[in-house]
C-alpha cells in the first residue's frame, strides 16, 4: 500500500494581477521504504508539492484542487491542529540549509527531547535516551557528549545529520527532504545521501526527495517525477525515466546535464525553457572592434605564470602580533596557464579556488609569491597607469547573476562603463554601437540595453556579465563558478557561449568550478585544490582516467554516477 | 556556496513577470507593487494628504494665514488671551483665540510650523550628508578609518540626541558669550541637530555598504579598474539609498520633535522667531490660569504634523523591507 | 568569561576617557573659567594669581590628568552660578532623578514587553493594530507635550494629582531622600513617570514586535513548525528567546536614554533632579555643572551597557562556547 498518494493536486498563489498556478493537476505516490524524487528547474513547483503535503504552504498559497492521502486517509482538508499533530509524528521534514534550520540558542538535546515529547508519551529520561540513540543512528560520533552541544559547534554536514535525526525522532511514515544536500560539499553530499537511503530502508519509511540535481535522483531514488512550470511532465521508475526519457522536456533536460564520463564538443541546445540566444546579427570578428583583442603583443611561453602564491587572511585582529589569528586560504600554489587554453581549477568550498581568481585580478593582494602575466609581474605593480593597463587585459565573470550587476544602472550603461573608463572608443556614438554589437553577440539583442538588470532571468544576466567582461577587449578571462547558480538547461547555453567566444576571440581562460563534470567539458588542463593547496595538475582526460593524487580519486569516486542517464542527443568528441 | 536557493528561484520567477519598479517611468510607477501598497493602506493615503496640507499651510503661511503675527502694527495688547471662537468672550476675528500679546494663534501656528519645518529639513539634510559620507567611507575602506569613525559613533550613540543638542547649544552659548544669541539660534539649532542625528545614517549606510561592497557588481567594477571614489558614488550610493530614505523620513519627525523640545526648554528658537515649541513654552505659563489654548493648540498642531510624517515613514519602511512582504 | 568581561571593561574605560576629554575640553576652553569665577572688579594681578593657583597655566596634559583624577574622586570643581562644589549640588539631586527614572523604566518594561510580544505573534489581529496605532501616537507626541496634557487633565482640570515637585520625602542615610515612602511622594511620582516612560514603552513595544516578525520568518522556526511542535513552544521557547538578544541591547540603550530624557520631564514638572539643574546650567553657561553632568550620565550609560553585554553572554551560547 502506498504511504503517500497525491491526486490531481493544484496549488495556486493569487497575486494582485493574476493567479499563479504553482502546481497544476499533479499525481504521484510513494511506497514504504521507497524514495520518490521530484526533479525540476527553478519555478517548476517542486518545493510547493512538499509544502502542500506537510501543510506549510506560504501565504497566500493554497490548495485549489485535488486530494492528498497518507495511508489512505485524506490529510489535505484537516484542521490546523490535526495537521500540526501530523507534522513530525507522521511526516518528517528535512530542510535545505542545515546552518539555519536549528535554533542557535538551544542545545541539540533540548530540541530533540522537546520534539520527541511533543509526539510520544515518554518521560524526560526516556526521551533523552531516545535522543542519544537517534544521534548515534545518524552517525554522529560520541553521541552522549555531542548531544549537549549547541548547533554552532557542529559542522555543516553534522548539522544536517542532526536535522535528519529531528525529522525521524517520532518514527514518521513519510519524510520529505527539500534539497537536502544542495548546500553541502560533494564529499559530504554523498555521505548524507547514503545515510538517508539507509535510514529509509531500515525504518521502512517512505521518502519524498525534492531536488534540482539529476545526480541525487540517479543516486538514491526508486521513482522520479519530472516537473516543469507546475506540470508533471514525466513520472515513472528512475531507471526508465533517466535511461529512456519520453517527454521532450525530460530528454533535453537530461542531455543538458554535464557528465564526467563523456566529453562533448557542444551541449545540446535546450529550446524548451528559454529561447537559446543566438547572435541575431552576424559580426565578422576579424574586422570588428572586438577582434582587436587579438592584437596584443604575443608572449613566448605561458600567458600566466604563478609561483609560490600565498594568501592569508586575518581572522582575529589584535594589537599584539602574537594574538592575531590567520586563515591560510592559498598555500604555495604554482601553475602556468598557456595562451589560448582553458585552465580549470576544481575544489570544494573553502579550498581557495576563488581566492586565486581574486589574487590574479588584483582584488586581493597576495601575502607572498609572484604572478607573471606576459612579461609583467603583477604583484609589484605600483604605477596606476600600468595597473589599469593590466586590468584591461583580464576580466572576470562572477558566480551570482543576481548580485553581479548593479541594479540601479541600465544594461547599456553597465556595459559602456568599462569602454568609457578605459577610453577604448572615440565617441559616444561609437560606444553605443559597440554596446549594441556586444549585446547582439552574446545573444540578447541590442534592445536589451535600455532595460534594467532585474528585467532579465539568471541566464540572461550572466550573458550581460559576459558582455561587460568583453567590453575591455581582454585577452584573459577568469570565470568563477559562472554557471553554478543556474539551472542545467541554462548552464548548457552559457557554457556553449563561453566556448564559442573563446574560439572567436582567441581568449585564454581560467575556469573555476566545484563541479567536476562541468570542468571536464570546458577545460584543457585541470588543477585540483584542497585546503589552499594545489594537489595535482594534469591534462583533462588524464585526470579523469588516471587520477594520481588520492584526493582526486576520492572526489571522482564521490561523484554521483550518471551512467543511468540516456546518451541520446550527445555529440561526443 | 554554489547552489540555487529558493529565494533566488522565487526572485527569478518574480522577475520574469516583471513586477518591480523601473525608475523614471511614470506608468510603471503607478503600476508598481509599491504604489499599490500605498493605495491599499488607507491610513497612509490620509497621512500623505495630511502631510501635504500641513506642509502647504506652513510654507504658504504669509498668504494663507489670516493675520501676520510679526506685523507689530496690526497687533494690539488689548486682544491678548482671547479664547477660541466657541467659548465665551471670544472674538470672531481669532478662530483659535490669541496669545498673551494679542497675536492670532492660528496664524502663529502656521508661521511656527514653517520655522519648525525649515529647521527640520535643514538639519535632516545636513545630518544625512555627514552621515552618508562617513558611513560610505567607513564601510568601504574598513580597517582603521572604519574603527575611528565607528568608535566616535558608538560613543555618541550612548547619549540621546536631545542631550547632545543641549550640550552643543550650551557650548555655543559659551563661545558666543556676549553676542546676541537670537541671530545665531537658527544655525546653532541646525548644527546641534545635525551633529546629533548623523550617527544613524552613518551606521545604516556603513552596514549596507559593507554588504554591497562584497557583492559581485562592485568587484566587477574593481576588476575594470574604476577608482574607489567613483565606485562609492556611482555604484554603492544608489544601492544604499533605500534605507536612507526611511531614516530621513523618520528623522524629519524626530528633528521636529527635538527642535520643539529644545525651544520649549528655552534653548532653541527665541520668542522673536517662534517655532511650535516656542509657542508651547510661552503658552505653558498660562496653563494654570485657565488659558489652556495658548499651549494646547500649537501642541496639537505639532503632534498632528509629526504623526503624519511618522505614518509615512512607517509605511515606507515596511514597503521597502522585502522581508516583510 | 573573564577575558570577555575584561575586554568589555577596557572598552568601557576608553569610552569614559573620551568623554572625559570632551568634558575637559569644554571646561577648559569654552569661555575663560577665570572670568566666570570672579567679578568684574577683580584686578588683572588677582586673576593671574587665581589662574596660577588653579593650575590653569600648567601644560594641558597635566591639567587633563588632574581633571581625570579629581573627577574620579567626584570633585568636579565649583559651580559658577551657585558658588558651591558641583558634587554637593549633584548629591542633593541624584536621588530625585534616579527614583523617577527607575519608576519610568519599570513602567516601560512591564507594559511594553507584553504588548510587543502580543503584537508580534498576532500580526493581523485588531488588538495589535490598536497597539500599533497607540504606539505611533506615543512616538509622535513630544515628551514635554504629553506632560503638559497630563498636567492640564489631571492637575488643572480634575485636580487629582500634583503638577510639580516630589511631594514629601523621607531622608535615608546621610544624603539619600526618597519619595517612595509617603503618599504625597508616590502621588507626585505618577504623572512624571508616565510622561517619561511612555516614549520608551512604545519604542520597546515596537522593537519587540519587529524582532518577533523577523525571527518568525527564519528557517529554524519553520523547521520547528514542521516538526509539529505546539505553537506555545515555538513562540516562546524558540522565537521569543531569539528575539531577546537584539532587544536587550536596545532596551539597555533606552533605559540609559531615560536618564537623559528626564531633563525634559523634570522641567515640565519642576522635579528637583539633576536634569533640571543641568538645563539651568546650559541656560546660564555653568560649564562645571555641564561637564559633570556629561561625565555622570556617560558613566551610567557605560555601566548599563556593560551589564547588557554580560547578559548577552549568558543568553547566547555562540559567545559562551567556542567552536570545536
Amino acid at each position: 500500500m502506498n504511504v503517500l498518494d497525491i491526486k490531481d493536486l493544484t496549488v495556486e498563489f493569487p497575486s494582485r494581477k493574476s493567479v499563479f498556478v504553482a502546481v497544476d493537476d499533479v499525481d504521484m505516490s510513494v511506497e514504504a521504504g521507497k524514495v520518490l524524487g521530484v526533479v525540476g528547474e527553478s519555478g517548476a513547483g517542486k518545493s510547493t508539492v512538499g509544502n502542500a503535503v506537510i501543510g506549510l504552504l506560504q501565504e497566500p498559497g493554497h490548495i485549489a484542487g485535488g486530494e492528498i492521502f497518507l495511508h489512505g486517509k485524506r490529510i489535505d482538508n484537516l484542521s490546523y491542529k490535526e495537521k500540526r499533530l501530523l507534522r513530525g509524528r507522521k511526516i518528517g521534514m528535512i530542510f535545505q540549509d542545515p546552518l539555519t534550520s536549528l535554533d542557535p540558542l538551544q542545545t541539540v538535546e533540548s530540541q530533540l527531547v522537546e520534539t520527541i515529547r511533543t509526539h510520544l508519551p515518554l518521560s524526560a529520561k526516556d526521551a533523552q535516551k531516545r535522543a542519544v540513540e537517534l544521534i548515534d543512528s545518524v552517525g554522529i560520533p560520541d553521541p552522549e557528549e555531542r548531544i549537549k552541544q549547541y548547533p554552532h559547534q557542529f559542522s555543516g554536514g553534522m548539522r544536517q545529520r542532526v536535522v535528519i535525526a529531528l525529522a525521524l525522532c517520532a518514527e514518521p511514515e513519510l519524510v520529505i527532504a527539500d534539497e537536502p544536500t544542495t548546500a553541502l560539499d560533494v564529499s559530504i553530499q554523498a555521505q548524507i545521501l547514503e545515510l538517508m537511503k539507509k535510514l529509509c530502508e531500515e525504518r521502512n519509511v517512505a521518502m519524498l526527495v525534492i531536488t534540482h540535481d539529476m545526480g541525487v535522483i540517479a543516486d538514491i531514488t526508486d521513482h522520479v517525477a519530472v516537473m516543469y512550470h507546475g506540470d508533471l511532465v514525466e513520472y515513472g521508475e528512475t531507471t526508465q525515466v533517466l535511461g529512456a526519457p519520453k517527454h521532450p522536456y525530460t530528454q533535453s533536460l537530461i542531455s543538458a546535464v554535464p557528465r564526467p564520463d563523456v566529453k562533448v564538443d557542444r551541449f545540446p541546445v535546450v529550446n524548451y525553457i528559454e529561447k537559446a540566444g543566438t547572435p541575431q546579427k552576424h559580426i565578422d570578428i576579424s574586422t570588428h572592434w572586438l577582434g582587436k583583442s587579438r592584437d596584443y603583443e604575443q608572449v613566448a611561453g605561458p600567458l600566466v605564470q604563478i609561483r609560490d602564491l600565498d594568501m592569508r587572511f586575518e581572522v582575529r585582529g589584535s594589537i599584539f602580533p602574537s594574538q592575531r589569528k590567520y586563515f591560510q586560504a592559498v598555500k604555495k600554489v604554482s601553475f602556468d596557464i598557456e595562451q589560448g587554453e582553458t585552465f580549470g581549477v576544481v575544489g570544494e568550498s573553502g579550498s581557495g579556488k576563488s581566492t586565486i581568481a581574486r589574487l590574479i585580478t588584483g582584488l586581493y593582494h597576495p601575502t607572498g609569491g609572484s604572478i607573471l602575466f606576459g612579461k609583467t609581474e603583477l604583484t609589484s605593480l605600483t604605477n596606476r597607469k600600468d595597473v589599469l593597463a593590466m586590468r584591461r587585459q583580464m576580466q572576470m565573470i562572477f558566480q551570482d547573476p543576481f548580485s553581479s550587476l548593479n541594479a540601479r544602472m541600465r544594461v547599456r550603461d553597465i556595459i559602456a562603463e568599462p569602454i568609457k573608463f578605459h577610453k577604448l572608443a572615440s565617441s559616444n556614438a561609437e560606444v553605443r554601437q559597440i554596446v549594441d554589437d556586444l549585446l547582439d553577440h552574446v545573444g540578447l539583442g541590442a534592445q536589451a540595453g535600455q532595460k534594467f538588470p532585474h528585467e532579465f532571468s539568471g541566464g540572461q544576466r550572466q550573458r550581460i556579465s559576459i558582455a561587460r567582461a568583453l567590453a575591455t577587449r581582454p585577452r584573459f578571462l577568469i570565470c568563477d563558478e559562472p554557471t553554478s547558480a543556474l539551472d542545467v538547461s541554462i548552464q548548457a547555453q552559457i557554457l556553449n557561449l563561453l566556448k564559442d567566444l573563446q574560439q572567436e576571440l582567441g581568449l585564454t581562460m581560467l575556469f573555476i568550478s566545484h563541479d567536476l563534470a562541468v570542468i571536464r567539458q570546458m577545460c584543457n588542463r585541470i588543477g585540483v585544490m584542497r585546503n589552499g593547496e594545489l594537489c595535482e595538475v594534469s591534462d583533462c582526460d588524464e585526470l579523469f582516467e588516471h587520477p594520481k593524487h588520492p584526493y582526486t580519486r576520492e572526489l571522482l569516486d564521490l561523484m554521483p554516477s550518471l551512467e543511468l542517464l540516456s546518451r541520446a542527443n550527445l555529440e561526443t568528441v | 556556496m554554489p547552489y540555487v536557493s529558493n529565494e533566488e528561484a522565487k526572485a527569478a520567477v518574480q522577475d520574469r513577470s516583471g513586477h518591480q519598479v523601473a525608475p523614471g517611468r511614470l506608468s510603471k510607477v503607478f503600476d508598481s507593487d509599491m504604489f499599490h501598497s500605498f493605495l491599499r493602506s488607507k491610513v497612509t493615503v490620509v497621512a500623505a494628504i495630511g502631510t501635504f496640507i500641513l506642509f502647504m499651510l506652513a510654507f504658504l503661511a504669509p498668504w494663507v494665514a489670516p493675520h501676520n503675527p510679526f506685523d507689530l502694527a496690526s497687533i494690539s495688547i488689548l486682544d491678548a488671551r482671547v479664547p477660541p471662537v466657541w467659548m465665551e468672550y471670544a472674538d470672531p476675528r481669532f478662530l483659535l483665540g490669541t496669545d498673551d500679546q494679542g497675536r492670532d494663534l492660528l496664524s502663529g501656528i502656521f508661521y511656527g510650523m514653517r520655522i519648525s519645518l525649515i529647521v527640520g529639513f535643514c538639519s535632516v539634510v545636513a545630518a544625512a550628508v555627514i552621515g552618508i559620507t562617513l558611513g560610505l567611507v567607513a564601510g568601504y575602506m574598513g580597517g582603521r578609518v572604519d574603527t575611528v569613525i565607528m568608535r566616535i559613533a558608538d560613543v555618541q550613540l550612548t547619549f540621546p540626541a536631545i542631550l547632545i543638542a543641549l550640550l552643543i547649544d550650551g557650548i555655543a552659548a559659551g563661545i558666543f558669550g556676549g553676542v546676541d544669541r537670537e541671530i545665531f539660534a537658527f544655525y546653532i539649532l541646525i548644527v546641534s541637530l545635525a551633529l546629533s542625528f548623523w550617527v544613524q545614517y552613518a551606521r545604516t549606510v556603513r552596514g549596507s555598504t559593507m554588504v554591497e561592497k562584497n557583492k559581485e557588481y562592485v568587484q566587477a567594477a574593481r576588476v575594470i579598474g574604476i577608482p574607489s571614489v567613483i565606485i562609492m558614488a556611482r555604484h554603492i550610493l544608489p544601492n544604499v539609498m533605500g534605507p536612507v530614505m526611511v531614516i530621513a523620513t523618520i528623522n524629519l519627525a524626530l528633528a521636529i520633535v527635538t527642535e520643539a523640545t529644545l525651544s520649549f526648554l528655552g534653548v532653541g528658537m527665541p520668542p522673536t522667531q517662534p517655532s511650535l515649541g516656542t509657542l508651547i513654552a510661552v503658552g505653558n505659563d498660562f496653563l494654570y490660569s485657565g488659558e489652556w489654548w495658548i499651549a494646547i493648540f500649537p501642541g496639537l498642531a505639532l503632534a498632528l504634523l509629526v504623526l503624519n510624517v511618522n505614518l509615512l515613514g512607517d509605511w515606507l519602511r515596511d514597503a521597502l523591507n522585502p522581508k516583510l512582504r | 568569561m573573564i577575558g570577555f568581561a575584561t575586554r568589555r571593561l577596557i572598552q568601557a574605560m576608553i569610552v569614559m576617557l573620551v568623554v572625559a576629554l570632551l568634558a575637559f575640553t569644554m571646561f577648559r576652553f569654552v569661555g575663560d573659567p577665570i572670568n566666570q569665577m570672579v567679578g568684574i572688579e577683580t584686578s588683572i594681578e588677582e586673576r593671574e594669581a587665581l589662574r596660577e593657583r588653579l593650575g590653569l597655566n600648567d601644560p594641558i596634559p597635566v591639567q587633563f590628568l588632574r581633571f581625570v583624577t579629581n573627577a574620579a574622586q567626584f570633585d568636579f570643581g565649583t559651580s559658577y552660578q551657585f558658588r558651591q562644589p558641583v558634587s554637593e549640588l549633584f548629591a542633593k539631586r541624584i536621588p530625585a532623578t534616579l527614583e523617577l527614572s527607575f519608576t519610568s523604566a519599570l513602567f516601560a518594561l512591564v507594559v511594553g514587553i507584553p504588548m510587543g510580544i502580543y503584537a508580534g505573534l498576532n500580526r493581523e489581529s485588531p488588538v495589535s493594530k490598536f497597539f500599533l496605532s497607540v504606539s505611533l501616537i506615543g512616538i509622535s507626541l513630544p515628551t514635554f507635550f504629553i506632560g503638559i496634557l497630563l498636567i492640564f487633565l489631571f492637575s488643572v482640570t480634575l485636580q487629582w494629582l500634583p503638577s510639580f515637585g516630589r511631594g514629601d520625602t523621607v531622608q535615608i542615610g546621610s544624603w539619600w531622600t526618597t519619595g517612595f515612602l509617603t503618599i504625597s511622594g508616590l502621588k507626585a511620582l505618577i504623572l512624571p513617570s508616565i510622561t517619561l516612560g511612555l516614549y520608551q514603552m512604545t519604542l520597546i513595544m515596537r522593537l519587540i514586535r519587529a524582532e518577533m516578525l523577523e525571527v518568525i520568518r527564519t528557517d529554524y522556526i519553520k523547521f520547528a513548525r514542521a516538526r509539529g511542535l505546539p505553537d506555545r513552544l515555538v513562540n516562546f521557547r524558540h522565537a521569543l528567546k531569539n528575539t531577546l538578544v537584539p532587544v536587550i541591547t536596545i532596551t539597555g540603550l533606552q533605559l540609559g536614554a531615560i536618564i537623559a530624557f528626564a531633563t525634559i520631564t523634570e522641567t515640565v514638572f519642576n522635579w528637583p533632579g539633576m536634569g533640571l539643574m543641568f538645563l539651568q546650567a546650559v541656560q546660564n553657561v555653568d560649564i562645571p555643572i555641564m561637564s559633570a553632568y556629561l561625565l555622570l550620565t556617560a558613566f551610567l550609560f557605560v555601566a548599563i551597557n556593560f551589564i547588557v553585554d554580560i547578559l548577552y553572554f549568558y543568553i547566547d551560547p555562540r559567545l559562551r562556547v567556542g567552536r570545536p
